[in-house]
């Protein structure tokens, strides 16, 4: 398998869970870098606190930097800064990047600084016992909304289009190809970019949700199929209004 | 030769001789001409400055930047530096060598912006969770925040730590003819690409600070790691080798770090422990009362942690007392305590102005 080379072999056995989007999310990662052919040590990935920070550090065979809770993007920018030359990828969680470290995601993509942002989007708090997220939908049922959650969640592609990220995208780890092709053009941009996937997280989400989820796994993996609707035009992002499904896309 | 500076400018100007070439901060009085003066200074030098977005992310910004390389720094005041700590635990943990320059401010919370006080003393030394040592360096004067920015900077570099200039209003804020010596050494970061990222297996020293970019694929983590980096947060050996070596390079080594002046102690009877800007003070007052035919004598801590024990192996038998006015309640007068069974009077104020020597002079009078 030729992307065992960005692995490093004492990471195994893999943390995730059984079911979990971000291993699916990290081979799109390792695929699209391999198809780009980029040279992998001079690259930094950067990555917070939970499942999804994961994914980089240790796993890639790179140089990785794995940060406090929220707080990648800041990091990821002092790297930038100094050593342009260096490609600087963050991939994190939600709740990561959009709860406590939403000021340095608005901030940096108002910069449009050269980052590649990748959000494993599970809309719950998978590490910490399955709390509720700033992207988990209303009505869902997590270990702080047992009655359902009530505010209305983040949708992160607006966020960050209102901030000023210059390319977004938004895709889900059933529709890998599609994936990689995003993360390609993310890894290629010139200016902050931005990807939202929806990981589906089986142990924390699923289980509590399984009117919606189904009840397994992979049954919560293959709904993504059901649940995503494909935008035909980017600005399709502030119109688009059918309840419980998933718009995906390029938008900028 | 003498310049007319302010403290703060000259803390720019000796982060700028030591090599500093990244600089992340967020606006506080009263440290933001530091700032301000390294977004004009860094530019001329090839170096990098970011206004962030608050102080949290500018400590990020700075770990960052030096893990891709650079000598970094940053500068705020005791809220700042409060939103600091966390990322400053982060740097402890990974070994990341950075300047923090704390000009303090009368608190807690917002309090006196543009007041002195030194009550962030503990703050520095403990603020961050866990365990492990900090270097602490306290400047009395505009030449010292040009001297003590280098020394700051080459500690770091030495043993790959965060180290905190903990300077005050009246300190950063002064204007005063300093001397920006051009002889100062610096501790320029080598390259060993063969050793591991934290901390020789063999000793348990440390090893130089390497570099993203290299094709060394570092791996780096704020969790309990082995010395190659790797998550190990179920081991009871790796956590407790990390702590004893954040502990032990600082421990090990305080007759290299520790750095502080003694007035007048020869036949003192009563010695007056000060720092920062009240040690200025006190050297007016003990002088005062030396002239007036008392015997009293000054020790100034120019290192405040790691805290400088030692000193009480200077003291002469002659004394008999010991006075340590602070700019706060009563944080150093502890630890001086917890070594000597002398007497200790202490003399604080902490109502956002500086100690007169008039007013050490009282104390003085007072006990005598």
């Amino acid at each position: 398998m030729k992307l065992d080379k960005y692995i490093r072999p004492e990471v195994f056995p893999t943390p995730f869970c059984q079911g979990c989007g971000h291993g699916i999310l990290m081979q799109a990662i390792l695929r699209a870098l391999d198809e780009l052919s980029l040279d992998i040590d001079k690259m930094v990935f950067v990555s917070g606190i939970g499942c999804a920070a994961w994914i980089p550090s240790p796993h890639f065979a790179a140089d990785t930097l794995h940060t406090l809770h929220g707080r990648p993007i800041a990091y990821a920018t002092g790297i930038k800064l100094f050593n342009p030359a260096l490609k600087v990828v963050v991939i994190s969680g939600d709740g990561d990047l959009a709860a406590i470290g939403g000021n340095h995601l608005i901030h940096a993509a108002r910069r449009n600084i050269e980052l590649t942002v990748i959000c494993a989007n599970n809309s719950i708090y998978g590490m910490t016992g399955g709390q509720v997220a700033p992207t988990t939908p209303c009505g869902a049922k997590t270990a702080t909304t047992p009655q359902g959650a009530s505010e209305p969640p983040f949708d992160l592609c607006k966020l960050v289009w209102g901030a000023g990220a210059t390319y977004i995208a938004r895709s889900t780890v059933f529709h890998v190809k599609e994936l990689v092709k995003y993360i390609k053009k993310a890894l290629t941009h010139k200016g902050f970019s931005f990807i939202d996937t929806v990981s589906p997280c089986y142990t924390q989400y699923g289980r509590r949700n399984q009117n919606v989820c189904g009840t397994s796994p992979a049954n919560m993996v293959l709904d993504l199929k059901n649940i995503s609707v494909r935008a035909k035009q980017p600005d399709e992002l502030f119109t688009f209004s059918e309840k419980d499904k998933i718009l995906t896309g390029e938008f900028k | 030769m003498p310049q007319f500076l302010q403290g703060n400018e000259a803390c720019a100007l000796g982060a700028i001789k030591a090599g500093c070439r990244f600089y992340a901060g967020y606006p506080i009085t009263p440290s933001s001409e530091i700032m301000e003066q390294m977004a004009r200074e860094l530019p001329k030098v090839g170096g990098v400055f970011v206004q962030m977005e608050d102080e949290i992310g500018s400590m990020g910004a700075v770990i960052g930047a030096t893990w891709a390389g650079a000598k970094a720094m940053t500068a705020t005041s005791g809220p700042g530096l409060t939103l600091m700590l966390e990322n400053i635990g982060y740097a402890i943990m990974t070994e990341t060598p950075c300047v923090i320059v704390d000009v303090q401010r009368a608190g807690p919370s917002t309090g006196q912006a543009t007041k002195p006080a030194s009550g962030d003393v503990m703050q520095v030394r403990w603020g961050a969770s866990g365990d492990y040592e900090i270097i602490a360096l306290s400047p009395w004067s505009a030449t010292e925040m040009y001297e003590m920015t280098i020394q700051a900077f080459n500690l770091a570099e030495t043993y790959r730590v965060p180290v905190f200039l903990l300077a005050d209003e009246a300190v950063g804020h002064i204007r005063e003819s300093a001397v920006i010596s051009p002889d100062i050494p610096v501790v320029n970061r080598v390259d060993h690409t063969d050793l591991p990222t934290f901390g020789n297996s063999k000793d348990n020293s440390v090893t130089p600070m390497p570099m993203f970019g290299q094709g060394r694929k570092l791996s780096v983590t704020g969790s309990t790691h082995d010395e190659w980096g790797y998550r190990k947060t179920q081991s009871p050996e790796a956590q407790a080798t990390s702590v004893a070596r954040f502990c032990n390079k600082i421990k090990q080594n305080t007759d290299k770090i520790i750095s502080y002046e003694s007035y007048h102690i020869e036949d003192a009877e009563t010695i007056v422990i000060a720092y920062g800007f009240t040690a200025r003070s006190a050297l007016k007052a003990v002088q005062t009362a030396r002239a007036d035919g008392h015997k009293v004598g000054l020790i100034r801590l120019k290192t405040i942690w790691p805290f400088p024990e030692g000193i009480f192996r200077e003291l002469p038998k002659t004394v008999k007392k010991i006075v340590v006015p602070e700019m706060n309640q009563g944080q150093i007068v502890r630890e001086i305590q917890r070594f000597t069974a002398l007497p200790v009077e202490q003399y604080n104020k902490t109502n956002g102005t500086v100690i007169t020597a008039s007013e050490i002079a009282d104390k003085l009078n007072e006990i005598r």
